[in-house]
């Protein structure tokens, strides 16, 4: 439950957060959420992955369906990711989640190590 | 190492209070480390990778200009600069139709749109005007843009915003359309900026009057400074003779067709430059070498069609005008298509982003289209300095001081460059020791640059007057002052006239004058003046019916003066032949000339070639390539295989015929026209250029020809093995993104014919930039289309989507709004402007 519950609160403060602050501040989100619901290191991880993961990667893909895939097409062939829509949106996951993983894992040792 | 934001990060996490001091600090310190780095790392510009995490952020990056298919450009906006209210009628193809009640709010709109749906385009082509495409892309710019700073570029423009800034009204208008433009920029939220912005991790920058007039002296750069080859040419007379020069260079082709039909008396000039007296011995027979050469030497295709009929030769009844600028074609294109209406006017047609009007369209009562001059109106002159420092040079016996310009290049991620450029009483010294342009070892002799762009004056106020002209009397008045880049005014009106006026400010020289560097120790080689205005070239309703011009010499050897530049012949051969042999001309007749083919060249080369060609001396495979040239119909269609084989075989004859005689120095040299190589062929099989200077034994011209064909076919049997013979594979058409190395933002691959030569203009990334047919009926009928769209977004459906239209020569209907249409269906959005009290 824990675990869910994280996923969800850092995918939504990171949303909230992206509406007015830099994209970087969801490692804010993703640490405060961690610090908060306090996991293990490697749950929290997850957690902080899959939240942000989740969050850019399903922004991403709605984008590009309402988009038709007009921009993502030709960005993929120029970073070079071979055109493909598909792994741009999985790039783009991949990148913010990382972030936030790290972040969540941050977090929680400082919880623990608040202990 | 820590930027400050990072720091901000660390600190968030650190304000959770410690109780104990048995703690897991480490791992903690570490993933800190870790994620700050990370957040870093994505948060940093990495060379020319952008910063990736703001890239990829689906709330800031990329994804946020992935415009929705069904975008909804409705809007209301009220905005201090405006006088009154005003709508803009989008139609389906986000063409702008701005209704306002004056003129100040009709062009503060103007810079909106322009902004709103090109900002990158707008911000880009200024600054690289202006010497500051370094700031974009880095140290590798420099050298362009230290060219352009010593072109005088941003002096031209200063000129021409005190020229602009004299006169009230077009104050007023440039100060509305710039006030637009910034009205957008400080609306703008940073997930809105254009993409190219994203990539490039830079700002958009406020707009000028200056920005507005480097726009327009960057199109007099890419009319006008690439039509002379003065460098090239000195180093032509230093081995060539001046009989030869006359025969490898002529002026009048032998088979021109000029704008004003053979034949027309031209009256006693009004000025008659003299010849110096010293003339011959320091200049026209003077053997010497220039090493400089420009970087970026506009391409000499930057040419057009336009031709107009008459009454007397259409199906109505009424005159039909048509128009095609062959410029380097880009993504966004370099058109704007607009519809602009107040209560005193109403003009439809195609505006050049950063600029205020409609450069080529019509309204209700005329309709009018602009080609090229192609005349020389810039000149060397060679400049003794004093000394290193160039504070003083020699002119007329004494030494007088040069006026210094410190120019400071910013470099994106490295060190500011300083260039110093003296200005003498000829304009800029464009080369000297420190700058050679494309010759990067050159010793340094110092040309000083004498071009009419430099020249206070308004171009756009012509454009204003076109907008409201009525008759062929506006439209001739609204042409006298303009100056820099010449241009062929073709025009048509309602009430039946036709008529072209070349029109630009051109200087009178003595014969051969300005064609090579001249010596600028004195005043005497120095221009004398120039052509009266009503004495530049034009003609007003021709008995024949119609008109046409397409970048050829405008007059035949009649004309008074000696005006030398870089005509393009074989268009206008071609239009002119059509337009004679057809009668009862409509609309579809002329759809069919712009999408035209034939090879007027290639009709005569086709002889010359098979009558020289030893067919013994061939293999199987090259009698192959032979018997398809023959066959060919001289069409240079998208599937034709001909068209591929004469123009390989074509361009190594050429290679074979002069590349001995013009790479004896190393130096750049003027190859002849392929117009002069042709008819040097036609008038002499004994060529004695043919034979090549550099082998013991004597070529003749079946030796040559044949020899060019073999080597051409070896290139051929490589791409007829890449599928690549026919014609629109082999030159593989792109319309690039205006930064070229973003290969997907481009279109390539393009099912396009056509090649410089020939109408339908096509080349590899070049070509007819808008095509517009107006048949001045009433109401009027016109027709156009641009390989591009409205938008300048890679992300928008608007970005590309009239290029396959484009390809196959197909138009939209151009709607001409009018006042009664405000709910007319074909009305898709609707932009409410309001002053802000």
């Amino acid at each position: 439950m824990k675990f869910i519950t994280a996923i969800i609160l850092t995918a939504l403060l990171s949303f909230i957060s992206g509406l007015f602050l830099p994209w970087w501040c969801l490692a804010i989100a993703a640490g405060a959420v961690a610090a908060v619901i306090h996991q293990k290191a490697g749950k929290a991880f997850l957690a902080g992955l899959l939240g942000v993961f989740l969050l850019w990667a399903g922004l991403a893909w709605w984008m590009d369906m309402k988009n038709n895939s007009v921009i993502s097409h030709k960005v993929a062939s120029i970073l070079p990711l071979g055109g493909s829509s598909w792994a741009l949106i999985l790039v783009t996951g991949l990148v913010g989640g990382l972030v936030g993983g790290f972040a969540a894992i941050t977090g929680s040792f400082l919880r623990s190590s608040a202990k | 190492m820590l930027t400050d934001e990072n720091r901000k990060i660390l600190v968030t996490f650190l304000i959770f209070p410690h109780h104990s001091p048995s703690m897991r600090i480490v791992p903690f310190t570490v993933s800190a480390i870790i994620t700050t780095g990370l957040v870093f790392a994505l948060n940093k510009q990495w060379g020319s990778v952008s910063p990736m995490g703001k890239f990829l952020s689906p709330q800031h990056g990329l994804w946020q200009n992935a415009e929705p298919e069904d975008q909804s450009f409705d809007a209301e906006l009220s905005f201090s600069g405006l006088k009154g209210r005003a709508e803009v009628y989008f139609d389906d193809r986000l063409v702008p139709h701005v209704f306002a009640e004056n003129d100040e709010d009709l062009y503060f709109i103007q810079g909106y749109l322009h902004a709103k749906f090109r900002l990158f385009q707008l911000d880009l082509q200024t600054k690289a005007a202006a010497g500051r495409a370094s700031e974009m892309a880095g140290k590798k710019a420099v050298q362009y843009d230290r060219e352009q700073r010593r072109l005088g570029m941003v002096y031209a423009a200063e000129n021409a915003v005190k020229e602009i800034e004299k006169d009230p009204v077009s104050k007023a208008i440039f100060d509305a359309y710039t006030s637009g433009v910034n009205a957008y920029i400080s609306s703008l939220k940073e997930p809105d900026i254009p993409i190219e912005y994203k990539l490039l991790n830079i700002k958009p920058e406020r707009w000028s009057n200056l920005r507005t007039a480097l726009l327009l002296k960057m199109m007099a750069k890419n009319l006008s400074s690439g039509t002379e080859s003065d460098l090239a040419n000195t180093n032509a007379k230093s081995i060539f003779m001046p009989d030869e020069l006359r025969i490898l260079y002529p002026q009048v082709p032998d088979s021109l067709v000029p704008i004003v039909p053979k034949g027309t008396v031209f009256n006693k000039p009004g000025i008659v430059p003299v010849k110096p007296v010293l003339a011959d011995s320091l200049y026209l027979t003077k053997k010497d070498m220039v090493t400089a050469g420009e970087i970026s030497k506009p391409d000499v295709n930057n040419g057009s069609n336009n031709w107009v009929v008459a009454g007397s030769k259409t199906q109505s009844g009424a005159p039909i005008l048509c128009n095609d600028p062959h410029l380097e074609l880009s993504l966004p294109s370099i058109w704007y298509e607009i519809q602009l209406v107040t209560p005193n006017s109403n003009a439809y047609g195609v505006s050049l982003p950063g600029s205020p009007f409609i450069i080529i369209g019509f309204n209700d009562s005329i309709a009018w289209g602009v080609t090229n001059s192609q005349r020389d109106v810039k000149d060397y002159y060679e400049i003794k300095f004093k000394d290193k420092s160039k504070a003083e040079y020699w002119f007329n016996g004494k030494w007088e001081k040069t006026i210094r310009k410190e120019e400071t290049i910013k470099v994106k991620g490295g060190k500011d460059v300083i260039d110093t450029v003296a200005y003498t009483i000829f304009g800029p010294v464009m080369y000297d020791e420190s700058f050679q342009g494309a010759d990067s070892i050159g010793k340094g002799r110092n040309l000083a640059v004498r071009w009419t762009a430099h020249d206070p004056s308004n171009e756009g106020y012509t454009f204003y007057k076109l907008n409201r002209a009525k008759n062929y009397d506006d439209y001739a008045e609204a042409l006298k002052t303009f100056t820099c880049p010449g241009q062929n005014f073709v025009f048509a009106s309602k009430s039946g006239d036709i008529a072209i006026w070349q029109q630009g400010k051109f200087p009178a020289r003595w014969d051969r004058q300005g064609l090579y560097v001249m010596p600028g120790e004195d005043s005497s080689f120095m221009w004398q003046g120039f052509i009266p205005q009503q004495e530049n070239p034009h003609i007003k309703n021709p008995e024949r019916g119609f008109l046409q011009s397409a970048n050829q010499r405008p007059v035949d050897s009649a004309y008074p003066y000696f005006i030398p530049g870089s005509y393009i012949t074989p268009r206008g051969i071609t239009i002119d032949n059509k337009l004679a042999a057809m009668t009862g001309i409509t609309v579809k007749d002329m759809m069919t000339l712009h999408g035209n083919y034939f090879n007027t060249l290639a009709e005569d080369a086709k002889g010359i070639l098979l009558k020289y060609i030893r067919e013994n001396e061939l293999s199987d495979k090259e009698k192959e390539y032979l018997q398809i040239f023959r066959n060919w119909d001289l069409m240079a269609s998208p599937d034709s295989k001909g068209q591929t084989i004469y123009q390989c075989w074509w361009d190594s004859l050429e290679a074979e015929i002069w590349k001995d005689e013009l790479s004896r120095a190393k130096l750049p040299f003027p190859w002849p026209e392929e117009q002069t190589t042709m008819e040097i062929l036609k008038r002499d099989s004994v060529l004695h250029y043919a034979d090549n200077i550099n082998t013991p034994q004597v070529e003749n011209l079946p030796d040559v020809v044949t020899a060019a064909f073999k080597k051409a076919a070896t290139g051929l049997a490589q791409k007829e093995t890449e599928g690549k013979l026919e014609w629109a594979k082999f030159k593989n058409s792109t319309v690039y993104h205006l930064i070229k190395d973003l290969k997907g933002f481009a279109r390539s691959g393009l099912q396009v014919g056509g090649n410089g030569n020939i109408i339908n203009a096509v080349t590899h990334s070049h070509g007819p930039s808008w095509r517009m047919i107006v048949h001045l009926t009433t109401p009027t009928e016109a027709y156009g289309v641009f390989p591009g769209g409205q938008s300048g977004n890679p992300g928008s459906r608007f970005y590309d989507h009239d290029i396959d239209t484009w390809v196959e020569v197909r138009y939209n209907k151009l709607w001409f709004m009018r006042e009664g249409d405000r709910t007319d269906k074909n009305i898709k959005w609707v932009m409410k402007f309001s002053s802000k009290s």
